[in-house]
């Protein structure tokens, strides 16, 4: 078998906004569109994976929160309605989605030989959450790629952002070893937001644009402080200046979705392709991509 | 009227008590705390019950559940292997909206549900699954919102009970909560569950003591120091205490009773019964603001209040003019008159408008049409009541469409005239070929004079 390869990764956020404003029919409300710099840039990054042969997609969610381990979908399909209880005004997507349990039960299993607590899922009742769907659909709308779902482990609020970091820095290792042993190609998503300072009020029409900027100068400056890095190859950067970036811009890196990614890139030094950069309802949201494929033996 | 809440509840959120009671011992006595509160709750006569729960988080402001039948199927996000959760629950949706109503009448910002699909939370199905199995009484659920702090929290409360107290309603309060909240973060046998430390333990025990006399207050007032003893961050702040307590009307003289407490994954679960019954004491150091009405953010982030502050421009045609006042319900257009103070030309509460008194006078000029009723000096002038009376209707439906509603939509007019006998004539003349012509309530007054010379002036209620 030949060996597998993580081909791309992705910070791809999951506001479902951009779902909303896409009118895809899997999503009952319907808008007049709004944050378009974000759906141009999933567009481009649509484009830019489009050309890269891939088998399956592998996501870690911010929104399937665990206290107790780090849980992966354990079925090989889930089908249902998954409503935003944030935002249901804006959410309301029948999912239909493939697991690749094969995949997600090597990682489970590689995970728990390091000393993670580790679970699959298997309750058919289960719903899946709307951050895996959110980045699913604007990666791929068709759905016709199979995905690994990782939960997000809560380390971060019960110990600190080292041991996040540290756990992350595990859970990635071991999903990039997984997926070298797979004879699969993959790539790699961390379904996250930047800085993440909400507004606490909605405008009338959500998608009105003239009211969309970030929460604050301070969530810029943080924001555009890591997209550099990322662009330049500093994503070791990244990792050193984690917990103030997640203190400081009450980031959604506290899931640990971006030290995951990272890790499963092998903390590249290698620069990363801004697709787009936008706020929804004040919080910072950039959707790179890390050409793996072009910096590594695939 | 008196307090309508008849008894208050903290319960845990965990699915264990529901679902697996039989494999702890510990498990056990919780679910016969709930069964026991669900007696009581059944036999209390109450009709509303009121979740509070911190399993629903929400962001833009809180969240009312208005579905008035929610049906599904909840899978906890980490306990799932311990089973499925069908529930069909039956909500009070005219009080769910009437609450939200009420919440913006006090300044908050707060909106109701009514998805079919809707999550509702682990904490709200434990708590109505096993306190109310059989939907006797109808159930209203609030979220938790992340931002949300004291102040916000409290008139939340106030809120509801300002809906009780018009409904007449009696009402069973509940929180769906933990007391400490760190679980263990390893998989565990059933068996070996204990709270996870012994520092959590002796906070717990505390917090229960003064529970158990009826010290609601005083735990509410401690909830940022429990927070921070021994409380993970999920969400923020302790504070389904300040919920209670001011639903409570913030008393210390409680009688309380801890039915049972537990560890559920090493998080402190409590099942505590709170009655209004006076235990005869209730000393307390009260200090922080008794909040009725909510004035929305701080603006730490925001660095744009300053425009209040600046100096009126001046008027030709009498006092100063203002920029309409901002505000998160406020109502302003360019195309209706500068006000003549710091007042917004309308502003929104729930369903309706309550538009600010409407004078003739035009956007951007200040013309008065039909003529001023005085000069600079004071001296009287002709003037057209006719076309003064216009031009307020005209101004009217501007701030009206502004806003999304309508002429059509106009529930009650109180109109003022400076000269009832020389112009009550003319006016009804016209309030017949606009305004009247859609049906509102309308009261005339004779009034000695308006801040600007105008002779008639409009106040409106209208629908949105």
């Amino acid at each position: 078998m030949a060996k597998g390869s993580i081909v791309a990764g992705c910070l791809a956020p999951h506001p479902p906004h951009l779902v909303y404003a896409e009118n895809p029919p899997q999503n009952e409300p319907t808008s007049e569109g709004g944050w378009e710099q974000l759906r141009w840039g999933y567009e481009r990054l649509r484009e830019s994976l489009s050309k890269i042969d891939h088998d399956v997609l592998v996501i870690l969610s911010p929104h399937w929160q665990t206290y107790v381990g780090t849980h992966f979908l354990g079925l090989s399909n889930f089908e249902g309605l998954s409503v935003d209880p944030v935002f249901p005004n804006l959410f309301r997507y029948s999912y239909n989605l493939d697991v690749d349990v094969e995949l997600s039960k090597a990682i489970h299993d590689k995970a728990a030989d390091a000393g993670l607590a580790v679970k699959m899922m298997e309750n058919p009742d289960f719903r899946v959450d709307y951050g895996t769907i959110t980045t699913g659909h604007m990666v791929n709308p068709a759905f016709d790629k199979p995905l690994v779902v990782i939960s997000s482990n809560r380390s971060r609020h019960y110990y600190s952002v080292e041991v996040m970091q540290e756990m992350m820095m595990e859970l990635g290792r071991v999903t990039r070893d997984a997926i070298h042993e797979s004879g699969k190609k993959a790539v790699v998503l961390a379904s996250n937001s930047l800085s993440h300072r909400h507004f606490t009020t909605e405008s009338d029409v959500p998608e009105d644009m003239s009211k969309e900027h970030i929460a604050s100068h301070a969530m810029h400056l943080w924001d555009m402080r890591i997209i550099d890095y990322m662009r330049t190859g500093q994503a070791q950067r990244i990792i050193d200046e984690m917990p103030e970036f997640t203190e400081q811009a009450i980031a959604e890196s506290d899931g640990g979705g971006l030290t995951w990614l990272l890790s499963t890139l092998s903390v590249p030094s290698y620069p990363a392709t801004l697709h787009g950069y936008g706020t929804i309802i004040g919080t910072g949201n950039a959707i790179v991509e890390w050409p793996c494929y072009l910096h590594e033996e695939v | 009227m008196a307090n309508p809440i008849l008894a208050s509840y903290v319960v845990p959120v965990h699915p264990h008590p529901l679902l697996v009671p039989d494999q702890n011992e510990g498990w056990q006595r919780l679910r016969d705390a709930f069964d026991e509160a669900r007696e009581y709750i059944a036999e209390s006569g109450a009709d509303l019950l009121i979740i509070y729960s911190t399993t629903w988080p929400s962001i833009i402001g809180h969240q009312i559940q208005a579905d008035p039948n929610p049906t599904w199927t909840l899978v906890d996000q980490d306990f799932h292997e311990l089973g499925s959760m069908d529930y069909s629950f039956r909500i009070d949706a005219d009080f769910a909206h009437a609450w939200n109503e009420a919440n913006h009448a006090r300044g908050l910002q707060s909106r109701t549900v009514a998805y079919h699909g809707f999550p509702i939370d682990v904490g709200s199905v434990v708590a109505l699954k096993l306190l109310n199995p059989d939907n006797a009484i109808p159930a209203v659920i609030v979220s938790s919102n992340v931002y949300a702090n004291r102040a916000e929290t409290t008139v939340l409360a106030k809120a509801c009970l300002d809906v009780l107290k018009s409904s007449g309603k009696k009402a069973v309060a509940v929180t769906a909560m933990s007391m400490s909240n760190r679980m263990f973060t390893e998989f565990i046998d059933a068996s070996d569950d204990k709270i996870h430390s012994l520092k959590d333990d002796e906070w717990n025990r505390k917090v229960l003591e003064f529970l158990e006399e009826g010290r609601l207050e005083d735990v509410a007032q401690l909830s940022r120091t429990i927070h921070q003893q021994i409380r993970v961050q999920k969400v923020v702040t302790f504070k389904p205490m300040w919920w209670l307590s001011a639903m409570n009307d913030n008393r210390n003289d409680l009688t309380g009773r801890v039915l049972a407490y537990e560890a559920l994954h090493g998080a402190g679960g409590a099942v505590v019964h709170l009655d209004p019954t006076s235990n005869g004491q209730g000393d307390k150091e009260y200090d922080e603001d008794d909040v009725d009405v909510y004035h929305g953010e701080r603006n730490v982030l925001d660095a744009d209040g300053s425009e209040m502050e600046q100096s009126p421009p001046s008027s030709e045609n009498g006092p100063a003019l203002w920029n309409p006042a901002e505000g998160e319900d406020a109502v302003n257009t360019d195309a209706a008159p500068k006000p003549v103070g710091l007042y917004p030309h309308a502003r929104r509460v729930g369903d309706l408008l309550y538009l600010s008194g409407v004078g003739p006078r035009q956007p951007g000029t200040n013309a008065i049409p039909g003529g001023p009723i005085r000069d600079g000096e004071g001296e009287p002038l002709e003037y057209d009541i006719k076309a003064q009376t216009r031009a307020v209707v005209e101004n009217i439906s501007r701030i009206l469409e502004e806003a999304g509603s309508s002429m059509e939509k106009v529930v009650d007019v109180t109109s003022f005239l400076v000269d009832m006998d020389r112009d009550f004539v003319g006016y009804n003349e016209v309030w017949a070929e606009t305004l009247g012509h859609y049906g509102p309530t309308r009261t005339t007054l004779a009034i000695r004079a308006l801040p600007t010379p105008i002779a008639v002036e409009m106040k409106v209620i209208a629908k949105i």
